[in-house]
């Protein structure tokens, strides 16, 4: 019988080692440790046996049986593993094919500048304050000091709508209505469209969006200005960015300056886009003119301030090293699709 | 913008730095350096060089060989140009040479040596107006005996000229002193002021020849004649000629060249009459009568008004004041005794006159900027000094000086602790006055009083004392600070803000791409849209001077351009497209100076995209912004869309828009695909409606039960109207009702659709048993089959 339990041991090993597939290893299992298989046969036929064989057959049995079955969980595992590799092996894709795009539109350039404008300046505590676009001439000129017959309106070349209704032509105009309601300390930026009547071209549009700034409170300095446009034109334009201040004319501030970036591309050196300045001019600012103040019911002798105007469409042909102004306004889904 | 010759400043400046630290320093003054132009810039090693000989070139009839004394060696020419002969002096480009048309090398012409190229104008890159001895056509010969072998560019007097952009409250620096003393200030040199040193030779007085009269001195509070006799009109020398053409302005003859120079000079226009044409002897200063008509000097008839200041004579006007002089009494080739005006004139009424007939003079730019009436007896006296000294005329003695309204300088004290605290500075108070003296002010040191130079209107107060201080300081060494010590703001956005920000996400999310449209239109866009003529619509706000008559009307709708970045892009053969706007339609108010301005979302579609997608996207906004109470319904009210697609929005019972397809005729009108979509919504009223409070509720905890039920039903019924009747009647264990199929066809009789739907009930508090479900099953169908007669399918 010992021998028998050895063949049997034998036989099973052997046929493990062939087995190639799962369901043939489960064939096996039943050849030889089913309830009719060859094991249990075997064990059957201990009856014969005598007392004193009996304990040691049963022990050797149990321990073919306890053999046969690691094998077979050993050998189930291999073949696991195998057909999961196979498998996988026919699973294989390319995976340089393209993925699969959930269609997600984008932001128009001007609102992604603006947007980053926004940003800069609620960090730095300011509100967001708009006004209408159709307005009264007192809050686009007169407020602002620039009196009917003023040169400024030429500059300017305004739409009338009629002769006390313009289309603003910068949004300094909300600046006058913030003031009128809100008293200091007042820290706000103005975005919005603005009008003038320039013929189309390549760096012009009779339509543009602005960005004002205003902050009104006691104390407030030039080296303010300076140093909120510093971080202004540090966060939009990087952080090796310098800003000069150039002294202009704005009727509606004094002192008032022109304030120009380092060249975004050659980094102050000169080149093509700054035309070999090495500055570029992107804003125009000032300390609020005391009759500004006074005009809004704001005392210039307790109160100062400051304001800065940019345009968001020369910043952002700038940004994206954009050649035509027009390109902003027509919205060809080529050009929108690249920001 | 003013152009400076470099030679001109240096007259009364010494400019010892680089041009271009010149024009960087300037700049941060206040002067902005635009550019600098150098006349001579493009050319070197072009000489003076004298012919010798002229012979014809043996091969070519066109070409002739020229022997030239070039100074220090004798160069054979080969040269085209058929003005030129033996003795003349012309302008060589030696081999080597540069010019603006490349560089010139030994060549062979025909098989002739030739070792340069004699010049014309265009080669060297000048005008007539800088050369106007210069032949139309063929080199230039020099008239004035240069040096054989001297440099062109000394000779020529070709020299940087500096453009300077000058701001409008800035009159005094339109001219060369008053640029120069910003310089002197700037580079800190000295200012020579000019000396100007009248010879009055003629006889008698200018009273005896001439009288003015002022009869608005509110418009004219000063005018200043002088008379010239024996006045000999020819060209002015070159130097002056070159000068003017190099400042911008045409060389014309002695006396109109002299009255340009001075005003360069000075800043003071001046004009020139000729005396003989002034009937009476006697200017008078007044308005134009009604009717009145003057032609100006470039030949036009112009019509006056009692509103614009005119020169006149006894009987006639002869010039409109500080705009532009009479043909009348202009100055020709015969005149021999001529008035010289030199007049401040209101810049306002300079201003609006010039708007009104036309006319944009380079007196007038001035003028309108307001002038020094301080300015005017230095001004006359320099043109008389000229014209002495250029032999065009004697100056008889003695100016009428009509003087009525002086000028009011204006004082102000000086306090430096205001200035410093503006600027955020600690400049010390002496070199503050140190500074306002540079500037001609005059200051009184112990009450700190200063006084304006009357050629500086644009000191008024305080701010504009800290703006003179800080531009010599440079602002550039203000230091910058952030609002220190001040109390902090909360920035943050408003919940309108917030509101569009998250309108404009879900676009984006949604795969749509924002444009951006101008908000004036044409009103033809109204018949393109099929709005009939009475339509609210067409009630705009209107342009009075619009840039033509396609942007002549604020948008009462986006629709138009919507439509047009459609058009746009279907063109140009981009196949789908998915757009939307976020931007205002004007509406006019009745009795209201401003429009209500409405924001708007515009949202257009074409390419692969029918109604559901549309409705889909404002369905999927209008869940994102947790907006209720929402309602589609069918309209055929909108002329622009198509009556059978398209779906009014409204939200709590307020009409938010329109979305659908667009109407075939105006889609065609638009050069638009068919199956275009477009929606229009106020977005007002969504985030008026929109809830951003958010509680959670508990997950359900038992589980759903659902239905399939088909039915058959009249065609006209709405899917919304089904479903109306399936709420009602489900009750409160009714959870969900997803509609899954809809058919029309073979199966299905005519004028009627098979709907079908998945229906799940739910309780909160126990397990449904199917009896339940059943009985709220029945009084669904029932309700589906009395109130819209459907009838159940198997
Ligand atoms: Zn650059």
């Amino acid at each position: 019988m010992k021998e028998q339990l050895q063949m049997i041991a034998d036989e099973a090993m052997a046929k493990m080692e062939e087995v190639q597939d799962i369901k043939s290893l489960e064939e096996i299992r039943v050849l030889f440790l089913g309830k009719k298989g060859k094991l249990t046969g075997i064990l059957k036929g201990m009856g014969t046996l005598s007392a004193q064989e009996r304990p040691i057959i049963g022990q050797m049995a149990n321990d073919v049986r306890n053999r046969l079955e690691d094998a077979i969980q050993k050998t189930r595992s291999r073949l696991a593993k195998k057909e999961r590799e196979e498998r996988m092996a026919r699973e294989t894709i390319d995976v340089t094919m393209p993925g699969t795009v959930i269609p997600r539109g984008k932001k128009h350039p001007l609102t992604l500048v603006l947007d980053e404008i926004k940003e800069v300046f609620i960090g730095m505590g300011y509100e967001i304050a708009e006004g209408p676009e159709v307005e009264l001439d007192y809050y686009n000129f007169e407020a602002l000091n620039i009196p009917k017959n003023h040169p400024a309106r030429d500059e300017q070349d305004t739409f009338y709508i009629n002769d006390k209704v313009v289309l603003r032509t910068q949004t300094s105009s909300v600046q006058v209505r913030v003031m009128e309601k809100k008293k200091p300390p007042i820290k706000i930026i103005c975005p919005g469209r603005v009008y003038r009547s320039d013929a189309v071209d390549a760096t012009h549009s009779p339509v543009f969006s602005q960005v004002e700034g205003l902050v009104v409170d006691k104390g407030i300095t030039m080296g303010d200005l300076i140093g909120t446009l510093q971080v202004f034109a540090k966060s939009l334009f990087g952080e090796n960015t310098n800003i000069r201040l150039r002294p202009h004319h704005f009727p509606f501030t004094e002192p008032s300056a022109e304030v120009d970036v380092s060249c975004w591309s050659c980094g102050g050196k000169g080149c093509r886009i700054c035309r070999n300045e090495g500055w570029i001019e992107i804003l125009g600012s000032g300390m609020v003119h005391p009759k500004v103040l006074q005009n809004c019911g704001i005392d210039p002798k307790v109160y100062s301030g400051f304001a800065f105007g940019l345009g968001v469409e020369r910043t952002a042909m700038g940004r994206f090293n954009i050649d035509d102004l027009r390109l902003l306004y027509e919205n060809d889904i080529r050009f929108l699709k690249q920001f | 913008m003013m152009k400076a010759p470099i030679s001109w400043l240096k007259d009364f400046v010494d400019i010892k730095i680089d041009l271009k630290d010149y024009a960087h320093a300037l700049t941060l003054s206040g002067s902005k350096v635009e550019a600098i132009e150098d006349l001579g810039e493009s050319i070197e090693k072009v000489v003076v060089g004298k012919i010798l000989s002229m012979e014809q070139h043996p091969d070519a009839d066109k070409l002739r060989i020229a022997q030239v004394d070039v100074g220090n060696e004798i160069l054979q020419v080969v040269t085209g140009a058929p003005n030129v002969n033996t003795g003349d002096l012309i302008p060589l480009a030696l081999p080597g040479a540069k010019l603006p048309g490349g560089t010139i090398k030994v060549s062979k012409l025909r098989g002739v040596e030739s070792y340069g190229m004699m010049c014309s104008i265009e080669e060297l890159n000048l005008t007539k107006d800088y050369l106007p001895d210069a032949p139309d056509d063929g080199v230039y010969v020099f008239h004035n005996n240069p040096a054989v072998g001297s440099d062109v560019k000394e000779t020529l007097g070709l020299e940087p000229v500096v453009d300077f952009e000058i701001t409008s409250n800035r009159p005094d620096c339109f001219s060369m002193i008053g640029l120069a003393r910003e310089t002197a200030v700037t580079l800190k040199e000295q200012f020579r002021k000019p000396e100007i040193v009248v010879k009055e030779e003629g006889n008698g007085k200018a009273s005896d020849y001439v009288s003015v009269e002022i009869n608005n001195p509110d418009l004219c509070s000063r005018y200043a004649a002088r008379v010239v006799t024996n006045v000999k009109i020819e060209p002015s020398p070159a130097w002056m000629q070159r000068r003017l053409a190099a400042a911008g302005m045409r060389p014309i003859n002695n006396i109109v060249d002299i009255t340009n120079y001075v005003m360069l000079e000075m800043g003071q226009p001046m004009h020139a009459f000729d005396l003989k044409c002034v009937q009476g002897g006697r200017i008078i200063v007044r308005t134009a009568t009604e009717n009145e008509t003057i032609t100006t000097l470039d030949g036009q008839e112009r019509q006056l008004n009692p509103s614009m200041l005119v020169i006149s004579d006894e009987n006639r006007a002869v010039a409109i004041a500080g705009v532009m002089g009479g043909e009348n009494s202009e100055v020709t080739d015969s005149t021999d005794i001529l008035l010289l005006e030199s007049a401040n004139f209101d810049s306002k009424s300079v201003r609006l006159t010039g708007k009104k007939v036309g006319i944009r003079s380079e007196a007038s730019s001035r003028f309108e900027k307001g002038l020094d009436v301080e300015n005017v007896i230095p001004a006359i006296n320099r043109a008389a000094q000229l014209i002495e000294e250029l032999g065009a005329g004697n100056v008889v003695p003695g100016i009428v000086d009509c003087n009525p309204v002086k000028a009011k300088p204006v004082k102000l004290q000086l306090d430096a602790g205001f200035i410093n605290r503006l600027l955020g500075t600690y400049i010390d108070t002496e070199w503050m006055l140190d500074l306002f003296e540079k500037l001609e002010f005059s200051v009184d040191r112990k009450t700190m009083m200063l006084t304006a130079p009357t050629f500086r209107p644009d000191i008024q107060g305080e701010a504009d004392l800290a703006e003179e201080v800080a531009r010599f300081y440079d602002y550039n060494n203000i230091p910058a600070t952030l609002l220190q010590g001040r109390a902090s703001t909360m920035g943050r956005k408003t919940v309108g803000q917030r509101m569009e920000e998250l309108i404009h996400q879900q676009m984006l999310s949604s795969g749509l791409y924002e444009t951006y449209t101008y908000s004036f239109t044409s009103p033809k866009v109204f018949d393109k849209l099929c709005l009939p003529p009475d339509h609210i619509l067409r009630n705009t706000v209107n342009i009075t001077n619009p840039l033509g008559e396609d942007f002549s009307i604020m948008r009462t709708t986006t629709i138009p351009e919507m439509l047009e970045v459609i058009r746009t892009n279907y063109s140009r053969k981009v196949e789908e497209g998915r757009f939307f706007e976020i931007s205002y339609v004007y509406l006019p108010i009745e009795g209201e100076l401003l429009p209500d301005e409405k924001k708007t979302l515009t949202i257009g579609l074409y390419g692969n995209a029918d109604f559901y997608l549309m409705k889909g996207i404002i369905e999927q906004l209008l869940e994102q912004m947790n907006i209720h109470d929402i309602d589609f319904s069918p309209v055929a009210d909108h002329p622009a869309f198509h009556p059978g697609k398209t779906a009014k929005l409204t939200i709590a019972g307020v009409t938010v828009g329109y979305l659908g397809e667009v109407h075939p005729e105006v889609a065609e009108n638009f050069d638009c695909p068919l199956n275009t979509f477009i929606a229009v919504l106020d977005i007002q009223p969504m985030i008026d409606n929109a809830d951003m409070t958010r509680e959670y509720k508990a997950l359900p905890r038992y589980p759903a039960v659902s239905r399939d039920i088909a039915m058959l039903i009249r065609n006209d019924i709405l899917v919304k109207e089904i479903e109306g009747v399936i709420r009602q009647r489900g009750g409160k264990i009714l959870e969900g009702v997803r509609l899954f199929d809809v058919y029309r066809g073979d199966q299905v009789p005519a004028g009627m659709k098979s709907v079908a739907y998945t229906l799940t009930f739910r309780s909160a508090d126990r397990t449904l048993v199917d009896e339940e479900v059943n009985k709220v099953m029945e009084k669904i169908l029932e309700g589906l089959k009395t109130n819209l007669g459907a009838t159940l399918r198997e």
